[in-house]
């Protein structure tokens, strides 16, 4: 028998047992899924509000003198360009231009940037900025040191301004403040990964069990309910927003992936610059598109997508909308079809099924 | 929980048999284990099934689950409502939500299955 070594827990994990939840192994952690119901939790943080677990997730801080340099080499959207307190979405790739991993970038101050990256990509991502680093900066992996809670959905910022002396209303989406939560030092940012309004918060491992409950009680007259796994993915797919080893990976450049927008060629030298020049240049081969099953059946990841009958690309995320009640889905297809209207297929256990590629986000909240 | 009068699978799936005639089922255990079901995929009828063959399958938000033949005969009626109702199965998966009824080939293999007790024991064993 190999050795499996034991799942990673976070902070909460008996809190989740507490609640019921049902755990699964994600990426070597163990990870509520669901508590109540997929369905019901997407409800709740599209018409509410969700509290999310993702202590999972890695923290890297890059400091020092050259901290800026550092980040703007070894990320793909302008971190320069960055002012202290601001967030953004960019990506860590090889000089081939395929990801390492996606990531959120956080200016703290001129010398200071802090990165919160994938649970199971962290040591990699570590390593890959580490080997970049000829800046006078350190880099460092502190993912020991945060948990991190997401409050998501219309009453997240209700329910979090409970707990906090932090002017939330102060801090627009993609920025973020240093300040305290229920008594304990918090780093509160305006992001998310479910297409509503919300704030992921970092806390101290040892404050997170109690910041969870008190989440909970603030947020109970909204309706609030913890929310698993399951319907993160439900929440990120219908806001098209893309999960590591399903829309991207090493094999898939950001311009494939549609994220041509986080990437600024123009900012300077970056790892994987010249390849996606060259891919540029070149003309892309493939690219990602969203569809809606048009005949019944609902596409899931890695199933074959037909165009004109004959294979031409695959599903990277399928799954039923809670919120359109309709089976969505991202594929990769040849990028001269990959755009609004192509009558497609998916074959379902090998059956073609019909299905249309569709305007994306799936979803978009309303201003 | 588990009705006496049922037979069980470790598919997690149940057969009443009534003389040559049976109706199929998934367990509620199943049901509990695959959350909100979302999609059902029956047979027709007039399709034959053989024991432990796969039938169709049931889908959750997150997954896809085969549902495998508990006895093999030919399909006489399917559950239509499913279709449009699906998540009947997470509320009455040993009820209204059966899946299809099937005049059995060989009514002596439903005996072979679980009783409620033994599957029961199994259901505990597997957790």
């Amino acid at each position: 028998m190999p050795d499996v070594p034991p799942l990673r827990a976070t902070p909460l994990n008996s809190v989740h047992r507490a609640l019921g939840a049902r755990m699964v192994d994600f990426g070597g952690w163990d990870m509520p899924v669901q508590y109540s119901g997929v369905i019901e939790e997407h409800r709740a943080v599209r018409t509410a509000v969700g509290l999310f677990d993702v202590s999972h997730m890695g923290e890297i801080e890059i400091r020092g003198p050259e901290a800026g340099l550092l980040a703007e080499y070894v990320t793909t959207n302008a971190a320069a360009r960055l002012q202290a307190g601001q967030v953004h979405y960019s990506a860590l790739l090889y000089e081939h231009g395929g990801f390492v991993d996606d990531i959120l970038v956080h200016k703290v101050a001129g010398d200071h940037y802090f990165l919160c990256v994938n649970a199971s990509n962290q040591d990699k991502d570590f390593a890959h900025i580490r080997s970049a680093n000829r800046f006078d900066a350190t880099v460092e992996n502190v993912g020991n040191r945060y948990a991190q809670i997401a409050v998501q959905g219309p009453r997240a910022h209700a329910t979090l301004q409970k707990l906090t002396p932090v002017d939330l209303g102060s801090i627009r989406y993609y920025w973020f403040a240093d300040g305290e939560v229920s008594g304990c030092p918090a780093r509160i940012a305006r992001t998310g990964y479910t297409g509503e309004d919300g704030f992921e918060i970092y806390v101290p491992p040892a404050d997170a069990a109690r910041l969870w409950s008190e989440l909970l009680e603030a947020g109970r007259e909204f309706g609030v309910k913890p929310v698993g796994l399951g319907a993160r993915n439900t929440l990120r797919l219908e806001a098209k927003m893309a999960l590591y080893g399903h829309e991207i990976d090493a094999s898939i450049s950001p311009l494939e992936a549609d994220l041509a927008w986080i990437v600024k060629l123009d900012k300077g030298d970056f790892i994987g610059r010249g390849a996606l020049l060259k891919r540029k240049v070149s003309g892309l081969r493939r690219k990602l598109a969203g569809f809606e099953m048009r005949g019944r059946g609902i596409a899931r990841d890695g199933y074959e997508v037909l165009w004109n009958g004959a294979p031409a690309g695959w599903v990277t995320s399928g799954s039923p909308s809670p919120t359109l009640n309709k089976n969505i889905g991202l594929c990769y297809l040849p990028a001269e079809v990959a755009h609004p209207g192509q009558p497609i297929q998916v074959m379902i256990r090998n059956q073609p099924v019909d299905a249309v590629t569709v305007e994306t986000p799936f979803y978009k909240r309303a201003k | 929980m588990f009705p006496e009068n049922f037979r069980y699978t470790k598919e997690h799936e149940w057969v009443l048999a009534e003389g040559d005639t049976a109706t199929i089922g998934i367990t509620d255990h199943a049901q509990q284990e695959l959350g909100d079901i979302v999609y059902v995929d029956l047979p027709k009828v007039g399709a034959r099934l053989e024991q432990g063959v796969t039938l169709g399958s049931v889908e959750s938000v997150k997954a896809v689950s085969d549902i495998y033949a508990p006895v093999s005969g030919e399909v006489t009626e399917v559950n239509a409502t499913l279709a449009d109702k699906p998540e009947a199965l997470n509320r009455d998966p040993h009820g209204a939500a059966w899946l299809v009824k099937v005049k059995l080939s060989n009514p002596a293999e439903a005996e072979g299955l679980l009783s409620a007790a033994d599957y029961q024991a199994y259901i505990g064993a597997e957790k």
